[in-house]
């Protein structure tokens, strides 16, 4: 018999701590395919966040720290200053990223630090039970949003590679989706950009992720990667926003 | 040692540290210690080694528990409103294990406060500050050439224990200049990547991680007696004073840092007119030198503890002496640094008529 798909080496075998459904496991399945392709793993260090991926270490077979909650970019600069030798990324979710560490995250960006950012967009805040997030669309009902976010009460969602990509640091910005095989390979494509961003030491790079949150949506896992497409991605369109020469 | 160079102790600080094989700095302008960024800048990047400047505290002292996760020698200085941006860095630092060096060169609190000197940020600086059990090793010194010598111990003692250390330093000592003479270089080329760094797996067996978390009670249970277990290494081997004129003395002032100096004058205003006072000096104010203290109390008549603060080591005194013999205070507020004139008057007053 051929063996003609597997699990990647650099994902472990422990049992997982997401819920069923949830697309964090493809998020990571990816990062430790292409680290696996590019030949990184024995290099690389990632920065995990505080969020549902606060035990990413479990599952993805590199060194790893764990960051403070928003902190991640703060740390990876750290390490990469005085490591550049090494590969070093973050794995940050949307209120990680995108509320309490903006500011962590923009002047990483800014300074084009040597660090490669996937940043998971699930319009809530997972692992403490379903809070609004700066990405959570207008009218969605999360358990602080309770009559919907509201634009007056509670302003716009936040579109962060947009905002990024204004900045002169960044090598690569994109935005793909996890909702479809279609989607997903062109994930992993736009991963490999940003990772080769920082492999040629072209910048600072980051992908978003849009995703979903099955639990705290209350839906089946198929009725979320609906959602996505017909609400989400609206909101947030895939797209490359900042391709630096040299990332292709 | 070299030949003596006069030196603000902001940048004493700095060329210290750089000595002493301080290889990566990150920080953030405060006053009244921003010569020591300053010269950071201009001579880190001479030697190929790390500056920057973070957009905030709270990102300096998570890209110093960066650098930190990595073995690399690494300092952050800053002074109180900043100090207290770190809190959070210094508790999972302090739970990952990881050696780095913080100088806090305290001001006038609380809030903006002011930027003169004081000691104000003695509780949070010994008792811990962020949450969570925890210490850090807290030096004090009293002098611009104990605080560049100090800061050689500060790495060593920071890479000993894979602890944090703070150089708890005011205003007045980063300001002042004084002749200083410093150490030897460290040779930095003889530093190798230690076995628990998280730089890449590379050829090591097993990968290495490193963090704060452990979700299990027991385990976190475990984990903290593991610090506490540290800690008592320390509390037994790292006490650090200075007594003076403590040989003979039937009065015993207790001071640390600018105080602690002032307080030498006492003294030998003191010894002149006859009166038998001494001095004790915690170098390291924690661990404190409870024991010392503890001894001294079967001597002395009274301690006299002074502070620029409402009385914040007062408490670690007391505690020692365990009510053998009183313990009086006097302190100033707000940034202002008392002479020793006045501080000897209070001793006067404490005397009665009795000298
Ligand atoms: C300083 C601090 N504030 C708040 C929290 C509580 N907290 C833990 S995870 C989290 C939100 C995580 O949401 P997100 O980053 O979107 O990740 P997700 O769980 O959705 O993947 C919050 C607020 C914390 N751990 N630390
Ligand atoms: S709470 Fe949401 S984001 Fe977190 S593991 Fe469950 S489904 Fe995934
Ligand atoms: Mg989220």
């Amino acid at each position: 018999m051929k063996l003609i798909y597997k699990k990647p080496d650099a994902i472990t075998e422990r049992d997982t701590t997401y819920c069923p459904g949830c697309p964090h496991g493809i998020a990571h399945r990816l990062v430790a395919e292409l680290l696996e392709e590019m030949d990184l793993v024995k290099k690389t260090v990632i920065v995990w966040p505080v969020g549902c991926s606060v035990f990413g270490y479990y599952f993805i077979a590199t060194d790893a720290v764990e960051a403070a909650h928003g902190r991640a970019c703060a740390m990876a600069t750290g390490i990469k200053r005085v490591h550049p030798e090494s590969f070093v990324m973050t794995y940050q979710g949307d209120g990680d990223l995108a509320s309490i560490g903006i500011a962590e995250t923009v002047h990483a960006a800014a300074r084009g630090e040597r660090i490669s950012v996937v940043y998971i967009n699930n319009g809530n805040y997972g692992m403490t039970g379903g809070q609004m997030a700066p990405t959570t669309l207008i009218g969605q009902v999360t358990t602080t949003s309770p009559y919907g976010r509201k634009p007056e009460l509670n302003g716009f969602p936040m579109h962060v590679p947009e905002m990024l990509a204004a900045l002169d640091g960044p090598a690569y910005i994109a935005r793909a989706a996890l909702d479809s095989p279609q989607h997903i390979i062109q994930a992993k494509k736009f991963l490999k950009k940003a990772f080769t961003a920082q492999v040629k030491n072209l910048g600072f790079s980051l992908v978003e992720l849009v995703s979903a949150c099955p639990t705290n949506w209350k839906m089946t896992p198929v009725e979320a990667m609906e959602r996505i497409r017909k609400e989400v991605l609206p909101v947030f369109p895939i797209g490359e926003f900042k391709v630096a020469k040299g990332v292709e | 040692m070299g030949e003596k160079v006069l030196m603000k102790g902001a940048e004493a600080i700095a060329e210290a540290a750089i000595r002493a094989g301080c290889m990566a700095f990150f920080g953030y302008p405060i006053t009244p210690q921003n010569e020591t960024p300053e010269y950071f800048s201009r001579r880190m990047p001479e030697l190929g080694r790390v500056f920057l400047q973070a957009e905030s505290e709270v990102a300096s002292i998570n890209m110093v528990y960066g650098a930190a996760c990595t073995g690399t020698r690494v300092i952050t200085t800053s002074s109180s409103p900043g100090i207290s941006l770190m809190q959070e860095g210094f508790s999972y630092i302090a739970n990952s294990n990881v050696p780095c060096v913080v100088v806090n060169a305290m001001r006038g609190g609380p809030g903006l406060g002011d930027i003169a000197p004081a000691q104000a940020d003695y509780f949070q600086a010994t008792k811990g500050g962020g949450h969570g059990d925890y210490h850090s090793i807290v030096l004090a010194p009293h002098t611009i050439q104990e605080t560049a010598d100090l800061m050689f111990d500060a790495f060593d003692l920071a890479d000993k224990y894979r602890i944090m250390v703070v150089v708890l330093v005011d205003g007045l000592m980063g300001q002042m200049m004084e002749p200083v003479e410093f150490k030897e270089w460290v040779d930095v080329s003889k530093f190798k990547t230690p076995e628990w760094a998280t730089v890449g797996q590379g050829d090591r067996k097993e990968r290495n991680i490193i963090t704060s978390l452990e979700i299990l009670p027991e385990g976190l249970e475990k984990m903290n007696l593991a610090l506490q277990e540290k800690y008592k290494k320390i509390k037994e081997n790292e006490v650090r004073l200075e007594e003076y004129e403590m040989d003979d003395a039937e009065y015993a002032l207790t001071a640390f840092g600018t105080v602690a100096r002032i307080a030498k004058t006492v003294v030998d205003m003191a010894r002149a007119d006859g009166i038998k006072l001494g001095l004790i000096r915690p170098i390291t104010v924690w661990p404190f030198p409870e024991k010392e203290i503890a001894k001294r109390a079967e001597q002395v008549k009274f301690f006299f503890d002074v502070e620029m603060n409402e009385g914040q080591m007062l408490e670690d005194v007391k505690l020692a002496v365990n009510g053998k013999k009183p313990v009086h205070y006097y302190g100033r507020l707000g940034g202002v640094v008392p002479t020793a004139e006045e501080i000897y008057g209070e001793f006067k007053k404490l005397l009665g008529g009795k000298e």
